[in-house]
């Protein structure tokens, strides 16, 4: 039974003797230790802060889905096959016309609802002395609120008359109203679009846009029904589709590609003309972007950390030189092979750990600088408990990898030839 | 020499051999020895005589080609290293010329250190120490760093050292060589005082008034034993001293 607990127990008493002499080493080799961890520190730096900048990008839009509640929802959208040149006439040939979308939620059985929209350019809107440019300007259908989780908070939605007789009214978002010095309650009140006046028929939360490209404080939005869009100018039309759940929504995808590939009567040979893209696919695309990102930066600051394990091994070799004749002593007083060796592996760990410390400490500095650039979005920036794992993971692997040829040096020195040495 | 003491040394035909180059080079040849509890045997010869390499050997840091090694009892040609390890840390204490403290350690620090590498010493390795250091009259100065203490002190926390494991046997490689001869003579008083407490001793020297204090006398000349005697014997055999220095002209 003594025996048993006596090996685990010698050990760790070794473990403790050497980590106690590699700090004792390093502590007398203030300077020198600093200047050689400094390789590793900018490494473990330079990736933690990577991480926690894509990290935290990646949570942005994740909470942005999640709290808008469209991961069901899918996007269709005309688009030319890739095999023909990109071209604006020939995109318009595939274009949707309204009745393209007729009877689509009988045949596709997955399909919750859809709401065709029709997209003209950015307008102008004034409201007496009040002006704001280039407003997203979208006609929507009533089941758009459900589709993308953004209900009218004061008035009402589109009636199906507002639709049909294709009427000039509009919802605006809360931003807008506060821009163009509306009341509170601005129900009935009229503002003009381009040159067309419309009234107001109800707000709509201020949502930030999915595309960070179009994210900035002076985005708004106001709706107007489907049909009256058509007034304007010819619109491009496009659609979204809530699948019934997030697990059917691939099958909802699948279902109005053969409707409309149907209704535009495309021959099997035919490639597609239009994209029937899912959010999710989005966020899927967009975490293989991100990891993809975090592996490339992962691979620079892998071959820096080579960099860093190779100046802790050059020391490693000089403080084994020196050392020598205290090599020679503690082996003629008793201490086996294996604890030369520990005593060495655990001074390059110790040294390579006290790099990663350091550069998780400069990580986090660079993650709260990122988090705190005016203007960018990435208020979440953050290291991830799993981030902290791997740099001092790696860093330990380095220590050991690197520090075992000069521990094995140490280890094998002869104790009368090391006793001699000048 | 009192012959009923435990036999603690016995050495049977030990050679070592170095081959430098193409050349065989005898370090040791033949040398047949046996010391015996609390004897104090000083290692006399010319450099080149094998005296360096008996102590290597004598203190298993080097193994003989040929022969047979026994420290209390056992045979020592076939250990391993780890176990050579464990005996030197347990059987044997090293003096060495050039003291070989650590500097950046307190005298405290450095008398423990072969507590560390010992099974059973670790835990009461601080108290131990200070014991031996009290022994060894430091007791006042443990907490002194290498470059606070002279030379005699130096010399005192490296006995201390040795001693700290109790070994069997105390082997000393020129102990007052880094030393002036008045502080010489106190680490040989220590020594004597050492050898009246029990320990037995093994210096190596080429002085003959350090000689002089041990109760045996061994002369080596090329990796042989020319003359292994009791002390008060040794100085009266004039022949043997001539047909050395006769030599060494």
């Amino acid at each position: 039974m003594i025996a048993v607990i006596r090996a685990p127990l010698a050990f760790l008493r070794l473990f403790y003797q050497s980590v106690h002499l590699a700090l004792g080493q390093v502590w007398t080799n203030k300077t020198r230790s600093i200047l050689t961890t400094i390789g590793i520190v900018i490494g473990v730096a330079s990736v933690t802060a990577v991480i926690a900048a894509v990290t935290g990008l990646k949570t942005s839009v994740l909470n942005q889905v999640e709290t808008l509640g469209i991961i069901n929802t899918i996007v269709i959208l005309p688009k030319l096959p890739d095999t023909e040149p990109l071209h604006p006439e020939s995109l318009w040939a595939v274009r949707f016309l309204p009745e393209h979308f007729d009877g689509m939620l009988e045949h596709c059985p997955s399909v919750e609802r859809f709401s065709r929209l029709s997209m003209v350019g950015p307008r102008l809107v004034q409201h007496g002395e009040r002006s704001a440019e280039t407003v997203s300007l979208l006609g929507i259908e009533p089941t758009y609120h459900q589709i993308f989780n953004r209900p009218v908070i004061l008035g009402r939605t589109f009636s199906v008359v507002d639709d049909e007789q294709a009427r000039y009214v509009c919802l605006i978002d809360t931003k807008l109203r506060d821009k163009l010095r509306l009341d509170r309650d601005c129900i009935g009140q009229s503002i003009l679009i381009g040159y067309n006046r419309f009234r107001v028929a109800g707000v709509i939360e201020w949502r930030r846009p999915l595309d960070p490209a179009q994210a900035g404080p002076e985005y708004c939005e106001v709706f107007i029904p489907f049909r009256t869009a058509f007034k304007l100018e010819e619109p491009l039309i496009a659609a979204v589709a809530a699948g019934k759940s997030t697990e059917v929504v691939e099958e909802a995808q699948a279902e109005i590609r053969f409707f409309l590939r149907q209704t535009r009567n495309l021959r099997p040979t035919e490639p597609d003309t239009f994209q029937v893209e899912s959010v999710k696919r989005y966020l899927e695309t967009f975490d293989k972007i991100a990891l993809i990102v975090t592996l490339v930066a992962g691979g620079i600051v892998g071959i820096s950390l080579l960099v860093g394990g190779v100046g802790v091994m050059n020391i490693m070799l000089v403080s084994v030189s020196e050392r020598t004749r205290e090599i020679g002593l503690r082996k003629a007083v008793g201490a086996k092979k294996t604890a030369i060796l520990t005593q060495f592996l655990v001074e390059s760990l110790v040294l390579c750990f006290i790099g990663g410390i350091i550069g998780i400490g400069f990580g986090q500095l660079l993650a709260l600088a990122i988090a705190n650039i005016p203007k960018v979005e990435l208020g979440t920036a953050y290291i991830p408990a799993w981030a902290v794992a791997l740099s001092l993971g790696f860093t330990g692997c380095i220590g050991i990898f690197f520090g075992m040829f000069p521990a094995v040096k140490a280890a094998r020195l002869d104790p009368i030839e090391a006793l001699r040495h000048e | 020499m009192d012959k009923n003491n435990r036999l603690i040394i016995r050495l049977e035909n030990v050679t070592r051999t170095y081959t430098v180059g193409v050349e065989r080079i005898r370090a040791l040849d033949g040398i047949t020895l046996e010391l015996r509890e609390n004897e104090y045997v000083a290692v006399m010869g010319p450099s080149g005589s094998g005296k360096s390499t008996l102590m290597n050997v004598l203190g298993c840091l080097d193994r003989t080609t040929s022969g047979c090694y026994e420290l209390d009892g056992q045979n020592t040609s076939q250990m391993s290293d780890a176990a050579l390890a464990r005996v030197r840390n347990e059987r044997i204490g090293f003096v060495f010329q050039s003291f070989e403290l650590l500097g950046r350690l307190s005298a405290l620090k450095n008398v423990e250190i072969p507590l560390i590498y010992s099974r059973d010493g670790w835990w009461s390795r601080r108290k131990r120490a200070k014991h031996v250091l009290a022994r060894v009259g430091l007791a006042g100065r443990i907490r002194h760093k290498p470059n606070q203490l002279s030379g005699g002190e130096k010399q005192r926390v490296a006995v201390a050292r040795a001693l700290v494991c109790n070994p069997s046997i105390l082997l000393a490689d020129e102990p007052t060589g880094n030393l002036d001869s008045k502080t010489s003579e106190g680490i040989l008083e220590l020594f004597d005082q050492l050898h009246e407490e029990g320990q037995t001793i093994v210096i190596v020297t080429h002085e003959e008034h350090v000689a002089r204090h041990a109760k045996r006398i061994i002369r080596m000349m090329d990796g042989r034993i020319c003359s292994d005697r009791p002390r008060e014997q040794d100085s009266a055999d004039q022949t043997t001293q001539n047909e050395i220095r006769g030599q060494l002209a």
